[in-house]
This record gives C-alpha cells, structure tokens and sequence, in this order.
C-alpha cells in the first residue's frame, strides 16, 4: 500500500523527464549505436565531400592540363595514366567529384524546392489545383524520364544550367508524389484546423506546421533520389549530351576512356582505368543509401523486439 | 455480483509481480511488486488513472508482455502454473483456450477480410473444444445470449457491416466461445456512447454470471466498474494503492486517493442567471455533400455563462462547432456574434472576429504541432493577433502558463514531453492568448482521467470567473455537464430536442431522448444497472 500526498497539482503530473541534449551530442550518441554499414556510408560520404570540397589542392595537376603523352600507362608520375588527349586520370577524377556530385546535389535541392512546394500545396489546396498539378504530373511520369531528357536536352541545348533545370524538373513528380502523399495525412490534424482558424496563410502553413512533420521521410527520399539523378547525369554523359569537355565528370570519362578496357588481357592496369570512375559512382550510390537506410530504421518508430 | 457460487477456488494468484517498460534508451518500472488473487466465477475491477499500470498488468495475468516489456520478478499461477516460467510456445496453448481477451477498440482488433462468425469460432475450432457445427450452433446461442439483433446472421456480416456497441459484443462472444476461465476486459466500453454502453454492460454481465467465468475488468470508470465487479483494486504509479469487496469500497475508501477519486464526481456548479446573448444560431442548417446533419437549428448562448451541447455521436454536436467557427459554411440560417451576423466562411471573417471565438480539441494531442515547443504554441496567438514581440511576448507567454498552473520550466518542452492533462491545459493557454470572448470546447476532457478532468474543469470554471469567458461545451458526458454548465441543449440526429437552464432541463418530465440519454449514465450504486435492466424491461414488455 501506498500513502502519498493526493493534493493535486498539474506541474506534479507524471511527465518522463526527459534529458535535454544538444544536436551534436544527440548525433555522437545515434552515431555510436549506428550499425557498421551507416557508418562506412557516413564516413565514404565525409570523404567525397572532403575531396570535391579540396580538389584544387588534392590534385597533381589541372583539371584539362594536357600533357603530350596520350594513353600513358600507371606510373609514378601519373598515377592512374593519361586519357585519350593526355589528361592526368587521377586529377580528372578528383576534379570530377566536385563537379559530377556539385551538380548532382545542385539538381536535387531544385528538384526537392519544385516538388516539395506544389505537392504541400496541392495538399493543402485538395481541389483544382490538386487535381491541375496530379494530372500534370501524371502525363509527365507517363514519359520515360531518359528519353524526355534527351529529347528536351537536344531542344533547348546542352549546357550544365539546362541540364540542371531539365533533370530537377523530371525528378520533381516523384517529389511531388511523396511530398503530397505525406503531407495529406498532416493536413487533417486537428493543428493545422487550429493554424486555419487562426487566420495563418498557406506559407506558414506549409512551412510551419506541415513541413517539420513530414521531414524525416523527405530526407531519406533526398538521398535515394539524389542517387538517381547521380545516375542520370552519368548516364546522359556517357550518352554525349550531358556535362560537356573539357570539363572532369565520371560519366564521360567512363565513355572517353572506354575503349581501354579491351586492352585489359595484355595489361589489366589499362583494362581497370574506364572502371575507376564508373566506381567511384558505384561507392558513392551504395555509401548514401546505407546512411539512406539508417536514418529510415531510425525514424521510423519502429521499436525493436528482444 | 451474485454470490450464490462458492469462491474459494484459486484461479489466478499473482505474488509481487515486477514489470518493466523500455522508453527512452532506459528501463522504467511499470507495475512494481502487485498481488492479484481471483477466484473462479469472481470479476475484478482495475481501476486507476493511465499510467497506472492497469492495461500491463490485466495483460501479464495471461503470462503476456507487449513488446519492449519484460517481467523482471514474481509470479502469475494460473490453475496452479506458473506462467511468468513457462515458454511462449505452451503459453499459446492457454491463450484463447482457457483465457481470453476483449479489446478496448473492437473496430481495430477484428480482422476487416472475415465474417464475424470465423472470428468468433476460430480458436475453439482449432484447439478442438468444438466442430465446426457446434462451435457456430454455441455462437447463435452466444450472440442471443449477448441481444444481437438476428443471431442466426448477424455472423454472415463482416466487420464494418455492425455498429461499435454490437462489435464489442460480438467481441465478447468470441471471448466466450472456448468457455475461458478467465476473460480480461480492457476497457470495453470507453469507446461507446453512454446508450449504447448501458446494454453492452449487462449482456456483458449477463453472461459472465451465467458460465461463472472469472474475469478482470479494467477501466477508469468508477460507475462503470461498480456495476461489474465483486472486487475491486484501485492501482496507482504500478502500485496496489487499496483492494475491497465493490460494496464497502463505495461506501467507506480508505486510501486519500481513492477519496479523491470518488470526490471528483461531487463537482457542481452554480447555475447563474442567463444575461444578453453573445451568440445565436437561428435556423442554421448544414450538409456535408448532400448528406444533411443539422436541422434547423437555434441555440442562444447568454454572455459569460457556460452552454453544454449534449448528445451521443452522430447527434451533430461537432457540426454545430464548425459551423460558429465557419469551417463549414451553413446552407441556412445565421450565426450572430455580439450583435452582428458572422459571414459564413472563414475566409470572409476578420481577424477580429476570428480572434474573439476560440476552439479548444477533444484530442489535445493532434492539436498541437509535435515539432512545436510550447513557448512557440502559446506565443504564435500573441505574435498573430496581439503583434507582441520580444519581450513583451516572453512576460505574456510566462503569465498565461501561470494561469494554467504550469511553471515556466514548461516554455522548452514538445508536446511528447507533458502528460495528458499538461497538454490540454496548453491548449487552453493557446486559445487565452487571443484574449477572445468565446470558446468552443469540444469534448475537451472525454480523453482524460477522472482525476485530470476535474483540475481541467476547475481550471476553466476559475478563468470564467476571472476573465468573464464564454463557453460553448460539447460533451456527452452527463457528470461533466452537471460541473460546469449553466444552460444545456440537448441534440439528437441533428435536431435540437431541448434547450433551457440546467436546472430546467434535469427535471422531470423529460422528452424521450433526454429521459433515455440521462437514464444511461452510470451511477455510483452497485445495483443500479440491475434496476435499470429490470426497469427497461418492464417497460417493453
């Protein structure tokens, strides 16, 4: 039996005190805890970023430097060899990190700030303009986004500003979906009536009270779809239509240097060149989609059974 | 309740029962050292405010921990087993076999691809109590036995095809048809309608007292478990706070905390004479669709009194809310506010006007933005409406938490981090914070504790009184009504069926719907229902 004070009090309601952290403490804390995997992402990711960041002073030589000896072989002076022209591999791949991922994030932002902003909109709206932008968004998913990029690419012209507009454009309709998927189940809560009946406008709306809550999916799908649109602009560069020479990026030199790879039975240095690049693509996509899967598990509320 | 079965017979004995919970990266005890012994063919009542422990520990006499839950120490011997040792495996053969459950949520605990009857059947056709035949024969029998309407095929129905109260019925049939030892109620009825709450009560009863089956009724309700149970344990912070036969536990508690339980119910307002309107509703009709759900109707709210709306679910209740608030644009009729008609939508109204009428939620939960802390839920109103700024708006923020009875080590925390009661006493700072003159409370303490519900109702019948406010309450809860109204409107299917001051309206003779929706509401005398049924009864024969 028990004999405690019945005097009510509601300060004295039983709340669990919970410890206040800091957001860095909180990580170091998350980060500890995290599986192998998360943290061979986190620490691969950090490193991409490091080398893009610093490239200038990373690389041996100039991002188009030519030097008179075309398909040079490894060596101690080029490392990785030269390309087809006489391009240092090792510096061109370096160059290429800050390049190919600068504007792989560049095109994601965009695409995140078209699709994120009409699908809260269209989900707070829930009528014609709803029903306007699913149905243009319908029509657009319906076109396979490759060939749509090709197409618009070869009408508007290649240069890097159209190919981040053109991809970011594309990408926003699956933006645009998960955006208002989520955002629909917030916008029947009873504090957004609450927001309504106050007076507040669509913007602090949508930015204060939808966006916070519908974040840690919008993340996780940041980092798939960054993954993607990485992807697609290899690919367009392998094609010929996206980053354009001189400058460095993993797609076009997997194309340029290609044709090396049928050297690899005399010398199999020579055969792995075309596939250094390719790999670096290859790390990158597995590396954010570890940290991808982490934050996922993380927040998903999901609480593990011993 | 009856007596007449020998109850000597252990059925259950629970010895200093040890669980644990784990949130926040750390173990937290939940029950903490409880004795429990049942007798065959005796109910017990658990009652006590959430977080008691009542749920884990009505759950752990199956030998069952949710998940992120473990028994740490004790023992639970059913029928002389210990099964706080035995493997989950041969616990199995136990669960829906000689013990059984009854969810709070029926809708949520049915599986929605399945007639009612394959649910209701299921176990006792698989551990091989019965074949197919007898076992759905036993079913009519049960679904009779419980007042189902057509028990030969109310069974053929699916799920979403009956009402709540005929769910948790047909639940209770399912929860019977092994013919269990024992059966745990989780709170059965906290979802239901007083009406329909009354019926599912004694067919409930009606059949425990018929196969003798032991059982543990848990709930928060005190009227309601009075009519239940032989026993009843009153559980606090997962500790034993008193134990007594239901009788001598009405009549004299011991513990300070039960007095207090049992004290909240005494609450009762004055009723004050009705003054010059600050809002009328005349004629106002409303659809969602083409479905119409109000009909015509007129309420007049005096100033700085309080108006309650009673009425089961459907009545239009909530409507009537939205449309004062023009969430939900009347096709007929006016709304006048203070002298002047409101414009119908929301878009059209100035903001002095939406700052005077205020809404406080049923759900204090969903009314709040959980990435929100409650210095930016209480200061947005102030900034929005009042143009407060720094620090002004900081001293502001600091008197209205005062107000409420809350500190200002308050202003960091998230929703997640207050409890019940916490939460709703933000809302209400929230809705202070416009200064306004009107505020809808729609069923603002239905969600809460007996104990936290008269701290919220004392709180808002003070700022009445301090501030002059005017209430509109949405309940249908007839005790809740009794504390704090001066006026009442009585609704059913949209329809206004009586309006007048409290006093008025809770004398006798009554209009139909009010004489059946008062007569359901559960009183504190352990025999009530019983003469309520036999009442009823009469009545229809």
């Amino acid at each position: 039996m028990i004999d405690k004070s019945e005097t009510y009090s509601a300060t004295g309601e039983v709340g669990a005190a919970i410890e206040k952290r800091t957001i860095w403490s909180r990580f170091i804390l998350d980060f500890k805890k995290s599986p192998y995997t998360a943290r061979f992402g986190l620490i691969v990711v950090s490193l991409y970023i490091f080398v893009a960041l610093f490239a200038p002073w990373l690389a041996p030589y100039g991002e188009s430097q030519v030097f008179p000896a075309p398909y040079e072989p490894w060596s101690e002076k080029f490392v990785f060899g030269t390309d087809q022209i006489g391009r240092d591999i090792l510096s061109r791949l370096i160059y290429g990190a800050r390049n190919t991922v600068g504007i792989a994030v560049a095109t994601t932002f965009l695409s995140f700030l078209i699709g994120g902003a009409l699908g809260l909109a269209a989900a707070i709206n829930q009528s014609w303009l709803d029903q306007l932008l699913s149905r243009s968004v319908d029509v657009l998913m319906a076109i396979p986004s490759l060939i749509f990029a090709l197409v618009l690419l070869s009408i508007f012209g290649t240069n890097v500003v159209n190919l981040v507009i053109i991809i970011a454009v594309l990408d926003s309709t699956r933006v645009f979906r998960l955006t208002r998927a989520v955002a629909i189940n917030v916008v029947v809560m009873d504090y957004v009536e609450a927001a309504r009946l106050r007076g507040e406008g669509i913007g602090w709306i949508m930015r204060r009270e939808i966006l916070p809550n519908i974040l840690p999916p919008l993340i996780a799908e940041f980092g798939l779809r960054f993954c993607f649109v990485f992807l697609t602009i290899a690919a367009l560069s392998f094609l010929g239509v996206g980053i354009q020479p001189p400058t460095a990026d993993w797609g076009s030199m997997v194309r340029e240097n290609a044709s090396l790879i049928q050297f690899a039975q005399y010398d199999i240095k020579a055969g792995l060149t075309p596939l250094l690049p390719a790999a670096a693509i290859a790390l990158l996509t597995v590396a954010v989609n570890f940290v991808v899967d982490w934050f996922l598990h993380k927040t998903s509320g999901l609480r593990d059974e011993q | 309740m009856s007596n007449s079965t020998p109850k000597d017979d252990v059925l259950l004995d629970i010895k200093g029962l040890k669980i644990q919970g784990f949130s926040d990266e750390r173990w937290h005890d939940i029950v903490k050292g409880v004795d429990l012994k049942l007798c065959r063919g005796q109910i017990m009542g658990l009652i006590g405010e959430s977080g008691a422990g009542k749920s884990t520990l009505g759950l752990a006499a199956m030998g069952y921990t949710q998940p992120g839950c473990r028994i740490i120490g004790g023992s639970i011997h059913f029928d002389g087993v210990d099964l706080a040792q035995l493997p989950d495996k041969q616990k199995r053969d136990y669960w829906g076999n000689r013990m059984t459950y009854v969810a709070q949520s029926a809708a949520a605990s049915f599986n929605p691809a399945h007639r009612l009857i394959e649910q209701t059947t299921r176990s006792t056709i698989r551990f091989g109590i019965k074949d197919k035949s007898s076992a759905y024969q036993d079913a009519f029998e049960l679904y009779d036995a419980l007042n189902l309407p057509e028990p030969e095929t109310i069974g053929d129905r699916y799920p979403h095809q009956v009402s709540g109260g005929q769910l948790q019925r047909v639940m209770t049939a399912m929860a019977m048809s092994p013919r269990p030892d024992l059966i745990i109620f989780d709170e059965p009825t906290t979802a239901l309608d007083v009406t329909t709450q009354v019926e599912v009560l004694s067919s409930m009863r009606t059949i425990v007292e018929t196969f003798n089956t032991a059982a543990i009724y848990i709930t928060h309700d005190l009227a309601v478990v009075a009519q239940m149970a032989d026993v009843i344990k009153v559980l606090r912070y997962g500790e034993e706070v008193e134990e007594a036969s239901t009788r001598d536990m009405l009549k004299s508690p011991k513990a300070d905390y039960t007095k207090s339980l049992w004290s909240v119910r005494a609450l009762q307002k004055q009723e004050q004479k009705p003054t010059a309107s600050i809002l009328s509703l005349k004629g106002v009709d409303a659809a969602y669709g083409s479905a119409k759900v109000l009909h015509k109707v007129d309420i007049e709210v005096p100033k700085g009194s309080t108006v309650a709306v009673v009425g089961e679910s459907g009545s239009g209740k909530s409507t009537t809310a939205r449309v004062i608030t023009g969430l939900l644009p009347q096709t007929a009729g006016t709304v006048v506010f203070d002298g002047i008609e409101l414009p119908k939508a929301l878009a059209d109204r100035t903001k002095e006007q939406k700052r005077r009428i205020q809404m406080i939620y049923q759900m204090a939960d969903t009314a709040m933005n959980p990435r929100q802390t409650v210095r930016d839920i209480i200061g947005r109103p102030l900034e929005f409406y009042l143009g407060m700024q720094g620090r002004e708006k900081a001293n502001r923020v600091l008197e209205l938490l005062e107000m409420i009875e809350l500190e200002g080590s308050f202003l960091e925390r998230l929703p997640s981090e207050l409890s019940g009661g916490q939460k709703q006493r933000i809302c209400i700072a929230r809705a202070l914070a416009a200064a306004p003159d009107f505020i809808i409370c729609d069923e603002v303490t239905s969600a809460l504790d007996q104990i936290v519900q008269e701290g919220i109702l004392t709180l808002l019948l003070r700022l009445q009184k301090e501030l002059g406010l005017t209430y509109l309450f949405i309940t249908h809860d007839i005790s809740t009504v009794k504390a704090i109204a001066d006026q009442v409107v009585v609704m059913n299917q949209g329809l206004v069926v009586e309006q007048g001051s409290k006093t008025a309206v809770f004398k006798p003779p009554f209009p139909d719907y009010t004489e059946l929706l008062l007569s359901s509401v559960p009183e504190m005398d352990p025999d009530w229902l019983t003469k309520l049924s036999a009442k009823r009864k009469r009545e229809r024969n």
